[in-house]
């Protein structure tokens, strides 16, 4: 049996989360390809819906990253994606969820390397956890 | 669509826009029509009624099936068509951003193991097995989602205690799921039937034969829509205001005085299920009560059914319904809804284009009111 290779969806703001991507790409830095970024505008447009479809479609771990707090391009967006992402921690653990299967993360643009090394260790941690019980069909 | 127009009797169809006129929604908003939407399908325009959005925002109330001469099912006939909408790809424009829904959807996986229990308190009597099961709903997600300005969890507990205080330790399970009211609704039927099989194994290995239920709409779910899956057994399901009210007659609890009460009949205990009367003689043991102007079969929506639609419509019609109630000068709206608690305080909770002291007026669970006015607490 071949080992088990998470599938992670990242949510990453236009910008500095998603430019902090693409900069761990300019520098050639190297991360685990089990991540599938979307680029949105804000991490505070991520509705705690989104997170819940990727892991009822069978997403193994979500992460939602932003700016750090206090450098949001729409002032407050990041706050709002972190109360957003706590009241979904709290529904996921009613729901019998692991929470660990959701990151939120602040990553600058100046920050490829906190990129990286934040995709390696979520793809570490997410292989523990083995893969998303909601993805296997009935 | 021909079946679900015969189905719902649809083609008795007269036009005469009873429908439109008595609708709650139509008064608001000017591009929804009960009666085009009928029109529509009679004349066979199957592809434009999946397509429109205002297809979702039909409150399923019930207000005009209760006017209708010809006595069309509008409401089913709704459901059916958002089914088949639904099979073609359409999906209602949810609220919070479909995050219910998905919850509802989540729980419908078998392998499920859920911490809905968190709630039961120590002086709270519960049992695994046992003749009366309490069928708690999504209480335990509403409470994580809007605790913030409403107290769900408090109907929860209120039940429990009244069970308790009529010498019964309801079984709560564990492996309750959602009802599948919200995703039937607005056509997921495939979930809605796995969320019922969870459900009918789970009240089968209590070995319940009575099941109370605090919020309408499961009772409604578990009364007709699980009809089939529950064939060949003989449970009784009650409302909680229904319930009491026969506690009181028996003289088994008493409640104290609470003041001045004006009522909400949220529509499915309503209309749907015609219990009008149980929640009233609650109320009156308990305190007075008040009527708002329209009451009853004339009652109107809370604004938001199954989290398909939440927009300027349905707060212009939760602001209406405040005021009404304010009006009223009674000191407190009951209801016996969860739902209609929670889009009721939202209103107020959030910015409106009225001022506050018009609109605010303390609602209260009829479960929550009736437990905290219990003689000897």
């Amino acid at each position: 049996m071949t080992e088990f290779s998470p599938r992670i969806v990242a949510f990453c703001c236009n910008w500095c989360s998603y430019v902090g991507a693409d900069l761990a790409g300019t520098s050639r830095l190297q991360y685990p390809d089990n991540i599938r970024i979307i680029k949105v505008m804000c991490s505070g447009q991520v509705f705690p819906s989104y997170i819940l479809k990727a892991l009822e479609l069978g997403a193994d771990g979500v992460m939602v990253a932003g700016c750090h707090i206090g450098d949001c391009h729409y002032v407050s967006g990041n706050k709002k994606a972190q109360e957003r992402v706590e009241t979904l921690l709290r529904v996921m653990k009613t729901l019998g969820l692991d929470p660990r299967r959701v990151r939120l993360e602040w990553i600058s643009a100046s920050e490829g390397v906190k990129f990286a090394n934040t995709v390696k260790e979520f793809v570490e941690e997410v292989k523990e956890l083995g893969p998303n019980q909601l993805g296997v069909r009935e | 669509m021909k079946q679900i127009i015969k189905r719902t009797k649809a083609y008795y169809c007269v036009e005469c826009g009873k429908c439109s006129g008595s609708c709650p929604v139509a008064r608001v908003n000017e591009g929804f029509s009960p009666r085009v939407i009928v029109e529509r399908a009679l004349s066979g325009m199957k592809g434009e009624i999946e397509g429109d959005r205002e297809l979702w925002t039909c409150l399923t109330c019930e207000a005009c099936t209760t006017k209708c001469p010809s006595t069309v099912k509008f409401s089913e006939f709704i459901r059916g068509m958002r089914s088949s909408a639904f099979n073609s790809g359409y999906t209602s424009r949810c609220s919070q951003g479909g995050l219910l829904h998905s919850i509802q959807r989540v729980q419908s996986y078998r392998d499920l193991v859920q911490n809905r229990l968190q709630w039961i308190s120590d002086d709270l009597k519960t049992s695994t097995e046992g003749e009366v099961l309490y069928f708690t709903g999504c209480l335990p997600y509403f409470e994580n989602l809007f605790s913030g300005f409403v107290n769900p969890l408090e109907i929860a507990r209120s039940t429990v205690k009244i069970l308790n205080k009529a010498g019964i330790s309801p079984v709560v399970s564990p492996n309750e799921r959602c009802c599948g009211h919200d995703l039937l609704w607005t056509g997921n039927v495939e979930t809605f039937q796995k969320l019922a099989r969870l459900n009918v194994e789970m009240i089968k290995e209590s070995g319940a034969s009575r099941i109370v239920t605090s919020c309408p709409e499961c009772l409604r779910t578990l009364k007709l829509d699980y009809a089939d899956f529950l064939e060949g057994t003989d449970i009784e399901i009650v409302h909680i205001s229904e319930f009491i009210s026969s506690l009181i007659k028996n003289n088994d609890i008493k409640l104290n005085r609470a003041g001045i009460m004006t009522y909400q009949d949220p529509c499915r205990l309503g209309r749907h299920m015609g219990i009008y009367d149980a929640p009233r003689e609650v109320i009156k043991s308990m305190g007075e009560l008040v009527e708002m102007n329209k009451n009853r079969e004339e009652s109107s929506c809370c604004g938001v059914s199954a989290w398909a639609t939440c927009e300027g419509n349905s707060k212009q019609m939760q602001i209406e319904r405040l005021i009404e109630a304010k009006s009223t000068g009674a000191d407190m709206l009951v209801t016996s809804c969860p739902k209609c608690l929670i889009h009721l305080r939202c209103a107020v909770h959030n910015q409106i284009p009225v001022e506050k002291e018009k609109v605010d007026i303390p609602v209260v669970d009829l479960t929550v009111a009736a437990c905290r006015a219990l003689a000897g607490e």
